[in-house]
């Protein structure tokens, strides 16, 4: 596990203001100790069907893959910028008008493409109302420069 | 081997127009699309829809950008526009009207999109059976034969809405005033 200098925290906790797509849907980075949850407080643009009324299932989708990408980059470091390769959203549960939560996981990290897990709820932990596995393609190691 | 994505639906289209276009027609609106808060806010424009296929455009927009140094848009931006489009392309294939829910979703992501230029998505759905509607998709720009993104995704079909299309009509407008689909 990379040991995380100040800067680094201060890096992963501004990443969603630093990505317009991550600002535009509104979410924000929980890190705790060394553990990431993202939040995705409700707002009515991020509605699909106005009926039920439900979450659109894109934004779950993104949510979920900006999560898994904040994760490996707090494994390996911002210059990772890591890129999906290919996600597999399986959607459980509609998402109700209210905040999202989500957590990732690395399940294999390689040194090209890292497979990471990622899942969704609401008011329930326990019951998720997607679930991500996806292949991310990991910057190319460069040469550590000494700061 | 799978057909491509890209391919158009081999089946005959039948005549008229699917259920959920010709409600769309009656109340003035593209459904699972103009009724979308989301698709709003994005700015997805309705390129074609008919019997078993659709298309969508995203235009680009710098809101959207996942990777700030380069202006190219977010991943989440491509699951979206085909998560959409793959709904709309499973409704178009019923033949009558029933609540539809994504089960599984998969985009295989070929290439970044190129940034200033918007994404199409088209979508075909190739099966459909008493309860579940497969569809294929690809996110292009100019070339469908060279995809940024291609997709795989299954809908659950849920109950008929036990409603007639004029009856429907009446409600969709209904809601339409109370503001139900407004942001």
């Amino acid at each position: 596990m990379t040991d995380h200098s100040e800067k680094e925290r201060v890096q992963i906790e501004k990443l969603c203001a630093d990505i317009p797509y991550a600002a535009f849907l509104g979410i924000q980075m929980d890190l705790k100790g060394s553990e990431i949850t993202t939040v995705l407080p409700y707002q009515r643009k991020l509605i699909g069907n106005p009926l039920l009324p439900a979450l659109h299932g894109g934004v779950i989708s993104a949510l979920l893959e900006l999560t898994a990408m904040a994760e490996l980059m707090w494994a390996l470091g911002p210059s990772a910028l890591p890129k999906p390769v290919d996600v597999n959203i399986a959607y459980l549960r509609s998402g109700r008008p209210q905040d999202t939560y989500a957590r990732a996981f690395v399940v294999k990290q390689g040194r090209r493409v890292a497979h990471v897990s990622a899942e969704a709820w609401q008011s329930e932990r326990a019951k998720p109302i997607a679930t991500l596995q996806g292949h991310f393609l990991l910057k190319a190691p460069v040469e550590e420069e000494k700061s | 081997m799978n057909p491509s994505s890209s391919d158009p639906p081999q089946r005959e289209k039948p005549a008229g127009r699917p259920v959920f276009l010709q409600l769309g027609d009656q109340v003035g609106f593209m459904p699972l699309l103009e009724e979308l808060p989301h698709a709003r806010a994005l700015g997805l424009e309705l390129v074609f829809a008919d019997w078993y296929e659709a298309e969508l455009r995203q235009p680009y927009r710098k809101e959207l950008v996942g990777y700030p140094e380069t202006g190219v848009i977010h991943g989440g931006v491509v699951t979206t526009l085909l998560d959409n489009v793959s709904g709309i392309a499973a409704t178009c294939s019923l033949h009558e009207f029933r609540l539809l829910a994504t089960l599984d979703l998969r985009i295989d992501y070929m290439k970044p999109a190129e940034p200033e230029k918007a994404l199409n998505g088209y979508a075909h759905c190739y099966k459909v059976t008493e309860n579940v509607a497969f569809v294929r998709g690809i996110a292009y720009q100019g070339d469908r034969s060279n995809p940024v993104a291609t997709s795989s995704a299954s809908f659950m079909l849920n109950e008929r809405i036990d409603l007639d299309i004029d009856q429907q009509v009446e409600i969709m407008k209904s809601l339409r005033e109370q503001g139900v689909f407004g942001d």
